[in-house]
């Protein structure tokens, strides 16, 4: 019954604690319309959804995102720095890169966490979610930059995730 | 010699706040900067997708400092643009990057890797679907703005 009503209990809070906090004033009306959204978008979106991803290391996913936080800083630093020196031309290229990962949440983490840190976007994923296809803004070594990213952030969500 | 304290700190607190402030612009500045002298769109993508997070956080955090430190109020609001700015920042960027691919837009020729996704197909091209009014032809021309 209560999965009915709440298919994601921890999404729905966190959607009303948003809008709350969006609103400026803790009030009764911010309070109705935040429980009313944390029932009724999860409702709407079920259809969407992958399978709940289930932490298996907590303190694992802390340190995780700590990490992505200090390096989404120096990265910017370092686009900035490539960016702002017209006299030296980056050395753009086309990565593959071979996933271990196997779920959508895992992978979409991944994906976002390579768009956000250094000089690497992730462009497209193949349809059989084996490859991920990055552009790399400037890169000398692309081996070793396949292995930092395993070590980095491939290897520590397939611990968290799978 | 009390209101001479609280004044020094003051100037502490603004110059801090300045810097930040300035700091995020000239990051933002940066990275439009490079939309204009980078080579190719995949390049151009890198400019906004990370130093603009940086930028907008940054000038995000002065905001913050000021409210805390001068007004005396928090906005929580703040810490949430941060949030949705981190969420959205990577998708968008990755959606460009694949309707690029998908149109198969040239990067420069000292691009190292060529995905399979940039090579011409090998499949003949399906032909223009006609346009309803014009079926032998394609579409009609713009007549030629007179000068």
């Amino acid at each position: 019954m209560i999965n009915r009503i709440l298919p994601r209990p921890i999404l729905s809070l966190i959607l009303a604690v948003v809008w709350i906090m969006l609103s400026d004033a803790i009030s009764w009306g911010s309070v109705i319309l935040g429980t009313l959204l944390g029932i009724v978008i999860p409702l709407l979106t079920r259809r969407l959804w992958d399978t709940r991803p289930e932490v298996k290391k907590p303190l694992l996913l802390l340190r995780y995102t700590i990490r992505v936080l200090v390096d989404i800083l120096i990265a910017n630093l370092q686009v900035a720095w490539l960016i702002a020196r017209p006299w030296k031309r980056p050395r753009p290229a086309f990565v593959e890169y071979r996933l271990k990962l196997r779920r959508d949440f895992s992978i979409t983490l991944l994906a976002s966490t390579i768009s956000l840190t250094p000089g690497t976007i992730s462009a497209n994923l193949r349809l059989d979610k084996r490859t991920l296809l990055i552009h790399v803004l400037d890169v000398t070594d692309i081996d070793a930059l396949i292995e930092d990213i395993y070590q980095r952030y491939e290897r520590p969500l397939l611990e968290i995730y799978e | 010699m009390e209101w001479l304290d609280r004044q020094w700190v003051d100037t502490v607190l603004e110059a801090l706040t300045a810097f930040f402030l300035v700091a995020g612009s000239l990051i933002t500045f940066i990275s439009s900067f490079g939309m204009v002298h980078l080579r190719d769109f995949y390049l151009r993508m890198h400019g906004p997708a990370k130093a603009t997070t940086l930028g907008v956080g940054l000038v995000l955090f002065a905001s913050s400092l000021y409210f805390i430190l001068i007004e005396r109020t928090f906005h929580i609001q703040l810490i949430l643009v941060t949030i949705f700015l981190l969420i959205t920042a990577p998708i968008s960027a990755h959606l460009l990057a694949k309707a690029a691919l998908h149109r198969k837009l040239p990067s420069t020729p000292d691009t190292r890797g060529a995905p399979g996704e940039l090579k011409p197909e090998d499949t003949a091209r399906e032909p223009d679907t006609p346009h309803p009014e014009h079926p032998g032809g394609t579409a009609p021309q713009r007549p030629e703005q007179p000068q």
